[in-house]
């Protein structure tokens, strides 16, 4: 029988809950790195055991932790206890951590501005990895979606960092700005049956794919509208909050917006809304269905100016026609005086039969439906604010 | 000091960071030449690989915005990295305390 491991990162910790197929009985260790933020934790769908987190502070920087053995202990890759730190050349050799922007001249592009809040230009700056995307056939290689906004790569398990400079050079730099979380690249997805093909999304840029395995990146926001930008058509400036694929219909993206929910069917090259009936379509999560593809689920968020469910009632949104008409679902949650958020990376979905949805809540909530979304029950209901959530399923 | 010899220098980390190095409130490391924060920063790296980045920037050698360091009851957070520290440090008998800024959350 198979079972499932949830990776849960908080403000201050990690948290793995782990359960049989039944997905009825939990168990929880945690915290890991008591005290930390860990914007995301993800293993690899390669070597399911080897599981990457990031964990980050404003006073200590960035952190990467490695576990071989499914969450049970962690390494930070690159620096064993005991050995110098620097090479020969007097460089910090313990590099898991180091995320140096690209700017040589054989593969870098120069260290340009990006525009700040108050609409100045301000210098681009590395603050934390919000989001690891480990590969999808290499244990070793995983991606790491970075403020201010860049993707890196590591061949190595994660202790060295090279940027894909190809995105921060791609020219259009100067008209991206951060949204209230700063300036992230906090979605990226592998396409499974085209190993060059990568989609990334960034508040606010907006999204990105790439055909080239990283070394060019062409902006996907045709018929993207956002009326808090000075073209709402623009090219590049719109708050993607976050993106979804079915891997086995990799063409076809679904994005929830600042406001909006959208759909693709051509690889993100043209985008039509679906909001349809949902009664806010700001939100952040979005995700799909692991065998229907046509079937997603989104969190509805009252407004940007106020971050917690509509109307005090905790609501998964479904969809089974990829759009447009979408049903409430709220069974076994709250709805009634319920304020909390579900941040952007914070919904996933295992690949049993049925089809597991799991999401987190800033409350420190993680729910579970153990039948695609037709009944909830928590996980766990008193963990720190719940930054993000992934769920491997374990034959 | 005199050149050539070796100071046991004590050092106390914010608790965070003694997590990371799987250690104890107080540190003590050996320091060969000159005393400074620059000499003690570099000690503690080379003993301790995975504090590299966490208290000055891997590339720039900046002290990170949030940490401040001081000894015998002063601020040395805004002196040069390659000042020589207090005698009392470099005798051990007072510490080099590196400090988070106090803020909630």
């Amino acid at each position: 029988m198979s079972n499932v491991r949830v990776l849960v990162g908080t403000r201050k910790g990690a948290f793995i809950l782990f359960s049989d197929g039944k997905r009825e009985k939990w168990d929880v260790t945690g915290p890991h790195f008591a005290g930390w933020e860990i914007y995301h934790v993800k293993g690899s769908p390669k070597s399911p055991n080897r599981i990457y987190a990031s964990q980050t502070s404003g006073w200590f920087g960035q952190i990467i932790q490695r576990s071989d053995d499914g969450g049970k202990t962690w390494i930070q890759p690159g620096t064993p206890p005991g050995e110098p730190t620097t090479g020969p050349g007097g460089m910090p050799k313990g590099e898991s951590n180091k995320f140096v922007y690209d700017t040589s001249a054989e593969t870098g592009a120069p260290l340009t501005t990006h525009q700040f809040y108050d609409g100045t230009q301000h210098p681009w700056e590395f603050k934390r990895v919000w989001h690891l995307e480990p590969s999808l056939t290499e244990a070793d290689t995983v991606y790491a979606g970075v403020e201010d906004a860049a993707i890196f790569r590591s061949k190595d398990g994660g202790k060295s960092w090279q940027e894909l400079s190809g995105l921060r050079g791609h020219g259009t730099g100067p008209k991206w700005q951060p949204g209230a979380g700063g300036m992230c690249l906090h979605t990226l997805i592998l396409d499974s049956t085209n190993p060059q093909r990568i989609y990334i999304a960034i508040s606010a840029a907006g999204a990105f794919r790439t055909d080239d395995g990283g070394k060019t990146w062409k902006p996907i926001n045709k018929g993207l509208h956002s009326q808090y930008i000075p073209d709402p058509n623009a090219e590049v400036g719109h708050c993607v909050h976050h993106i979804a694929m079915n891997g086995k219909r990799p063409h076809v993206l679904f994005m929830q917006k600042h406001w909006d929910v959208m759909r693709s069917d051509d690889a993100g090259d043209n985008w039509k809304e679906i909001s349809g009936n949902l009664p806010t379509d700001f939100g952040f999560v979005i995700d799909v269905h692991a065998h229907e593809p046509e079937t997603i689920y989104v969190v509805p968020i009252k407004s940007d100016g106020e971050h917690y469910v509509h109307e005090g009632k905790l609501r998964v949104y479904r969809s089974k026609t990829g759009g447009n008409e979408w049903e409430a679902l709220t069974k076994g949650l709250p709805q009634s005086n319920c304020y909390v958020n579900v941040l952007r990376d914070a919904m996933a979905v295992d690949s049993l039969d049925k089809c597991g949805i799991y999401f987190g809540t800033t409350g420190g909530q993680v729910y579970c439906s153990n039948d695609a979304g037709d009944n909830w029950a928590p996980i766990v209901r008193d963990l720190p604010a719940v930054l993000s959530v992934e769920v491997q399923t374990l034959s | 000091m005199t050149a050539g010899s070796t100071a046991r220098i004590r050092v106390i980390l914010p608790p965070h960071l003694r997590t990371l190095a799987h250690a104890g409130r107080e540190l003590t490391l050996e320091i060969a030449g000159q005393v400074t924060v620059r000499s003690v920063l570099d000690a503690l790296e080379a003993s301790y690989p995975m504090l590299t980045g966490t208290i000055r920037d891997h590339v720039t050698q900046q002290r990170r915005p949030f940490l401040r360091f001081f000894a015998c009851e002063e601020d040395l957070s805004h002196d040069s990295v390659d000042t020589p520290l207090p005698e009392a440090v470099v005798s051990g008998k007072e510490p080099l305390l590196i400090l988070g800024a106090i803020a909630g959350g």
